[in-house]
């Protein structure tokens, strides 16, 4: 039997891209395998609404867990609920993202499933019945392809390297009630800070602002801000992580070796010069855009559009530029 | 209290890696080895911890190549007590690394067993809570700073654009990252010291793999990009590109 299960997170009360985009990649390796694609969603009472959307995106049947302790995210719960799940759905295959959510989840699952875990895939296909992905090893500075021999195949998939695309399936939704034992969680969450929600994530955004230290000091992110609300939603700020060391911005955004690695649709590198230990996360960025005042910055032989000059002077330009551009489109 | 730090021995992030002949391998040549970044945190907030009770030992564990004691010998010059290395060749298959530190670990009388969030080598982000789920222990990853108490460890871990104080049941695993804590540089002091401080040796019993390699390759290189014009006045001409050529507006 060639069955994929995709499971898929909600965020804010949806289902968003990232999520899209594992639930398509499940649908075509559940064709090459030969058999179906089924969604699994778990959240509070009424996570189910709108679910039947995934049937657009080759859903044939979608399994939602509603529980009070799964309306947050709670890594013990969602792995014994995935588990069981995965167990009794004999899959040959299992996707997650791997966001947030999905790399800390993941290798619980793994575990405790006894079989290994693919992360970050940025390529999957099917050859002669069997998996086959591929994932950055290094930093980027190579890729891995490899083959997993273990049953279910467990993958976790980097947001944005793969396009979600809309292929009909049947879209049954079942809703179940799993069992979840609040006192079994060994985990607490007492805090959460600046919870800034709806904030766009540096490592699912398709645009990335990113800073460096050419920005001279925190007072002056307004001028990214600007940029950042101009080109619309779905767009995070990033930085440097001179930026980060120096205080002006918190660690969640740096981009690179010991920050995040990121791949949208579009990076503009502003006042950064480009080290390897930056590139490392962004290199696989669709668009790179630089903008700095030293034309021999190493970030101007990565990037495919390139403007030599004073950001401050640039910067205001380009926001207004856009702005335009939205307001006459 | 004994805190255990796993740890890796990695090429340097300046390194440019090549791949060898057999098109499965790095060329180990004239790559220089540092232990992992996120490790280094690790080892940081484990002093921390121990300086903090102001008793205690620090631990450091790793299962790699014999030339790995180099690594650990680092760590003990910034400060850690003692160094275990279980010999052998990991591989891309987290669990079976997993499974080979466990074997070892599993019932280590160690309320504390810190993972870094990724190893700069492999980049699996998968070790810690792995080893955390085989051997029964609570887990939090991506923790940036945390407190000990004599029931309860305190974390601070980073999520989407926010932070969450997370706290877990002992005894726990944590993974780290980067923090508010830099790693401590060596001392000439403590270099000598790292010196005299037990590293044993022995062979891992290591797990077998079941992730295959088939290639390595490079990444394709980017097209050559241009520069569009210098300055403000060549803003127009950057975002018609970017409308009409990147499609990226
Ligand atoms: C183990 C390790 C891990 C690391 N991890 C990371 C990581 O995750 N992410 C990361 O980013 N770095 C990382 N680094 C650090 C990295 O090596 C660089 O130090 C860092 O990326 C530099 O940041 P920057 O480009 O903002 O600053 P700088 O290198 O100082 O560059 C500032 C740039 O701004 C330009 N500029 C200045 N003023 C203006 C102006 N008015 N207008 C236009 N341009 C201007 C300058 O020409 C210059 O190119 C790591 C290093 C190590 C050793
Ligand atoms: N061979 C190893 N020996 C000891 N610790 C390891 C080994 N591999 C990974 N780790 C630990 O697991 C963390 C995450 O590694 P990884 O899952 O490979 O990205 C590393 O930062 C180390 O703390």
């Amino acid at each position: 039997m060639g069955n994929v299960l995709a499971f898929l997170e909600r965020r804010d009360g949806r289902i968003g891209g990232a999520a899209l985009e594992v639930m398509s990649v499940a649908q075509r390796v559940a064709i090459g395998l030969g058999g179906s694609a089924h969604a699994l969603v778990l959240g509070g009472p009424g996570a189910s609404a709108g679910v039947g959307e995934l049937a657009r995106f080759g859903a044939a049947k979608v399994e939602v867990g509603e529980h009070d302790g799964l309306a947050e995210y709670t890594p013990e719960a969602y792995a014994s609920v995935l588990v069981e799940r995965a167990r009794q759905g004999g899959y040959a295959a299992v996707f997650l993202s791997a966001s947030a959510v999905g790399r800390d989840l993941a290798p619980r699952l793994a575990a405790l499933l006894d079989v290994p875990l693919a992360t970050d895939v940025t390529a999957v296909e099917v050859v002669d019945g069997r998996l086959r992905v591929e994932r950055p090893v290094y930093s980027g500075k190579a890729f891995a392809q490899i083959e997993i021999d273990a049953s279910p195949a467990l993958v976790s998939m980097r947001p944005n390297a793969f396009p979600a695309t809309e292929s009909a399936a049947a879209g049954t939704v079942a809703v179940f009630t799993p069992a979840v034992d609040p006192a079994a969680l060994r985990t607490r969450v007492v805090e959460r800070k600046l919870a800034s929600r709806g904030a766009v994530d540096v490592s699912e955004a398709t645009t990335i602002v990113s800073g460096g230290r050419g920005m001279k000091d925190a007072a002056q992110w307004h001028l990214l801000e600007a940029l950042r609300d101009a080109l619309g939603p779905d767009v995070a700020l990033g930085a440097s992580r001179a930026v980060v060391d120096a205080g002006w911005r918190p660690h969640a955004e740096q981009v690179g070796q010991t920050g995040k690695t990121v791949a949208p649709k579009l990076y503009l590198a502003v006042g950064i010069s480009g080290a390897i230990q930056h590139l490392a996360g962004m290199r696989t960025a669709k668009t790179i855009v630089a903008i700095n005042r030293d034309a021999d910055a190493p970030i101007f032989q990565v990037a495919d559009y390139g403007i030599v000059g004073d950001l401050f002077e640039v910067l205001p330009r380009l926001t207004a530029e856009i702005k335009s551009l939205r307001a006459g489109s | 209290m004994r805190t255990i730090v796993c740890l890796k021995r990695v090429p340097d992030t300046e390194t440019r890696i090549r791949i060898d002949s057999s098109g499965v391998k790095v060329d180990p040549a004239g790559v220089k080895y540092v232990i992992s970044p996120y490790d280094e945190y690790a080892i940081e907030l484990a002093l921390r911890a121990k300086e903090a009770a102001g008793q205690g030992e620090v631990e450091l564990v790793t299962y790699g190549e014999p030339a790995a004691q180099e690594a650990l010998r680092k760590g003990l010059a910034m400060g850690a007590d003692s160094a275990l290395l279980l010999t052998g060749e990991p591989g891309l298959d987290g669990l079976a690394t997993a499974k080979t530190l466990a074997a070892e670990l599993r019932g280590a009388d160690a309320p504390l067993v810190l993972f870094g969030v990724k190893a700069a080598d492999d980049d699996l982000q998968q070790v810690g809570p792995m080893f955390a789920t085989l051997v029964g222990r609570a887990c939090v990853t991506g923790v940036a700073s945390f407190t000990l108490q004599a029931d309860k460890v305190t974390c601070e871990r980073e999520v989407d654009g926010a932070t969450e104080v997370v706290e877990a049941q002992l005894p726990a695993v944590l993974t780290i990252t980067k923090g508010p804590h830099e790693p401590r540089l060596a001392s000439l002091k403590g270099i000598m010291a790292a010196k005299k401080k037990p590293l044993v040796e022995k062979p891992a019993a290591a797990s077998p793999a079941r992730v295959r390699i088939l290639a390595l390759r490079e990444p394709a290189p980017r097209p050559a990009g241009r520069i569009v014009g210098q300055g403000p006045d060549a803003v127009p001409e950057l975002v018609r590109l970017l409308r009409d050529e990147a499609k990226a507006i």
